[in-house]
């Protein structure tokens, strides 16, 4: 337990960093980008608009910097996360929240997927030395090391637009469905789905292939193993008990890559116009929409977080050790 | 370090990188054309390789081959100074946090810790976002700001790597003869961290890569700044994968450049990792050559063969034929 406490207490500081990192940057760079994107809104936003903004930016109130950040804490924690600018009235909070659910659907199923392939694989390509897995190894470097949009716009241009399998972009069809606990609704976006999910899934699966590999390579000459053929246990018994303990450095090694994937999967979101936080991430950018910019970093932040916390959860489960009170 | 070149790893990686090496130095001098320079204004579709134009054209008519070049001096440029950057900044906190201990370490672990799972991505979009997409970018600054995102990892395999190394008795009689606590960090433990230091720069210019790239495909950097990101920006902008006639010559290009450029440094890595590790180095051998080497077909439990130390020699025989 003392591993989790550690670990919350971390995760605490870190989104109070991300949130006090939020605040100032805006306030620290050069050329004060509020005042920017005020002029910017002087001429098209309403009075209420551009009231709004300077509260955010705290600009021309007569708070001083602290009061300011005492006040950010207070919408923060009222879910309030400011108006968008460019889809104005709408709040941040209420973009992102539509946004969301098909982000997390997505990376949440392809990064499952992959991390039990890539394990599933790794382990076979440590236990069956020489075999055509392992040379596979440089074209699995290449995916990992290619851009994970760059193979996105690959599978659009091969699978979507050559080949015609499947949909090549968005994350349903606008034209003639309307979203709804239907069948065809549904179908319709798991077909739209499967492309993104499974570029992901190449994206990322190489990474865990290695990182098992070289652990199980490493845990098969630990004196247990040796042991467990020793006593002539039959050899898928052997090669579960190294892939139970080669398996633990890579969970810990999932929560940390959890940041680069959901990083690399919004990347891909935006080649296949998937209506998630990606896409509403390409857009806010086109159109100098801070705040819409700042909520998204800070809801993937936490998300992010939440995720990491789940991983040391699982991590505790699999490995007594760490349940041990010292 | 014979031993290290001889890794058909090591020269794979050392022959890609370095030619990337190369293209950055001269590839704004190749580039044919200018490379916002249009061919011909009228023409609203981009055109396939041609003899005039090697890669073919964007929708603009900008010769694609001219943007590739130029482009690459800006992507490598800034990968390396945020590996540089970021190497500096993990020897720096990860030896002094290990060595240190106490407070010191506190802290700077937890410095690390955060920067770890604080995702850098979407901070680096916040922040290139207010810093302006009309300024001029400027290839240094971008390079150090990446790296102040990237040396955490680094900065926590060195520590631990560190952690180990106090308790050895060289440390101890150092420190007994008096020497400062800065002189047996710089030179009795740096040393002995070198290929930790390596792998972790390598690492770090691949982060560099990737994320570079990423950011300018995003758009949050000047789109008018050429680099292998940018030119995936105007591809995807102009739905080079989707149209009906795939302009594979426009965004194939960039994105392969970056893939070969952080496959050639993973490859120095690995190769680095087997030096180090001489299990992975007999796990790394393939097929015929294993059986070459008189190594059985499956694992052998508990007795992975560490290959002889003449094993090498064997290997740059064949990379030799």
């Amino acid at each position: 337990m003392r591993l989790i406490t550690r670990k919350v207490a971390l995760y605490v500081v870190t989104a109070i960093v991300a949130i006090t990192i939020n605040f100032f940057l805006p306030r620290l760079m050069p050329g004060n980008p509020a005042l920017t994107v005020l002029g910017k809104a002087q001429s098209a936003e309403s009075p209420q608009a551009i009231a709004a903004l300077e509260e955010q930016y705290g600009v021309q109130t007569r708070t001083g910097i602290w009061g300011q950040y005492v006040q950010y804490w207070d919408h923060l924690l009222h879910g309030n996360l400011g108006t968008s600018l460019n889809a104005y009235p709408a709040s941040v909070g209420s973009l992102i929240r539509a946004a969301l659910p098909w982000t997390l659907a997505l990376v949440g199923t392809a990064t499952v997927i992959s991390f039990v392939l890539g394990t599933l694989l790794g382990i076979a390509a440590a236990w069956r030395r020489g075999s055509w897995l392992d040379n596979l190894l440089p074209a699995m470097t290449f995916f990992q090391a290619a851009p994970y949009f760059f193979v996105a716009i690959l599978a659009v241009a091969l699978f979507a637009t050559k080949l015609g399998w499947f949909p090549p972009s968005q994350g349903y069809d606008t034209a003639t469905l309307n979203p709804g606990f239907n069948w065809a609704f549904i179908s319709n976006v798991l077909d739209h789905a499967v492309l993104p999910a499974l570029t992901i899934v190449l994206a990322s699966v190489a990474g865990w292939i290695i990182g098992m590999r070289n652990m199980m390579i490493t845990t098969m000459d630990e004196d247990y193993v040796l042991l467990a053929q020793a006593k002539g246990l039959p050899r898928q018994r052997v090669v579960a008990y190294a892939a139970r303990n080669a398996l633990l450095p890579n969970v810990s090694g999932f929560a940390l890559a959890i940041g680069f994937i959901v990083s690399g999967a919004l990347l891909t979101e935006i080649v296949f116009s998937y209506p998630g936080v990606g896409y509403l991430l390409l857009n806010s950018i086109g159109s100098d929409d801070y705040p819409v910019l700042q909520g998204i970093f800070l809801i993937i932040t936490i998300t992010v977080l939440l995720a990491n916390l789940l991983a040391d959860f699982v991590y505790a489960f699999l490995d007594p050790r760490t349940r041990q009170e010292t | 370090m014979r031993r290290l070149l001889r890794s058909p790893k090591i020269i794979a990686g050392l022959c890609l990188s370095g030619a990337f090496g190369i293209l950055a130095i001269l590839g704004p001098f190749l580039a044919p054309y200018d490379p916002n320079a249009n061919a011909s204004t009228t023409v609203g579709i981009a055109q396939p390789p041609s003899a005039a134009h090697l890669l073919g054209t964007t929708q603009t008519q900008q010769d694609v081959l001219s943007q590739l070049l130029v482009g690459g001096r800006s992507t490598i440029l800034v990968s390396l100074v945020a590996g540089v950057v970021a190497t500096v900044l993990a020897v720096l906190f990860g030896v002094a946090a290990g060595y240190l201990g106490g407070w010191a370490d506190d802290g700077l672990s937890m410095l690390a810790n955060i920067f770890l799972v604080l995702p850098a991505l979407p901070l680096l979009i916040v922040i290139f976002g207010l810093l302006g997409r009309g300024a001029n970018p400027n290839d240094l600054l971008i390079g150090f700001i990446i790296a102040v995102t990237g040396w955490a990892f680094g900065a926590r395999q060195l520590r631990a790597q560190t952690l180990s190394m106090r308790a050895r008795d060289f440390i101890d009689s150092a420190r007994i003869i008096g020497e400062r606590s800065w002189r047996i960090m710089a030179f009795e433990i740096l040393p002995n961290l070198v290929p930790i230091v390596a792998t972790s720069f390598l690492f770090t210019v691949i982060y560099g890569v990737g994320t570079y790239t990423a950011l300018s495909f995003l758009g949050v950097i000047n789109t008018a700044h050429w680099s292998w990101g940018t030119m995936l920006y105007w591809a995807q902008n102009a739905q080079a994968a989707q149209d009906v006639h795939i302009q594979w010559w426009w965004f194939v290009p960039p994105g392969l450049a970056v893939g070969l450029f952080g496959t050639g440094l993973a490859l120095l890595n690995f190769g680095i990792d087997e030096y180090v590790n001489p299990r992975l180095r007999a796990a790394g051998i393939t097929g015929r050559r294993a059986r070459r080497a008189g190594l059985p077909r499956h694992t052998r439990l508990g007795l992975t063969p560490v290959l002889p130390s003449r094993e090498p020699v064997l290997l740059s025989q064949e990379t030799a034929r």
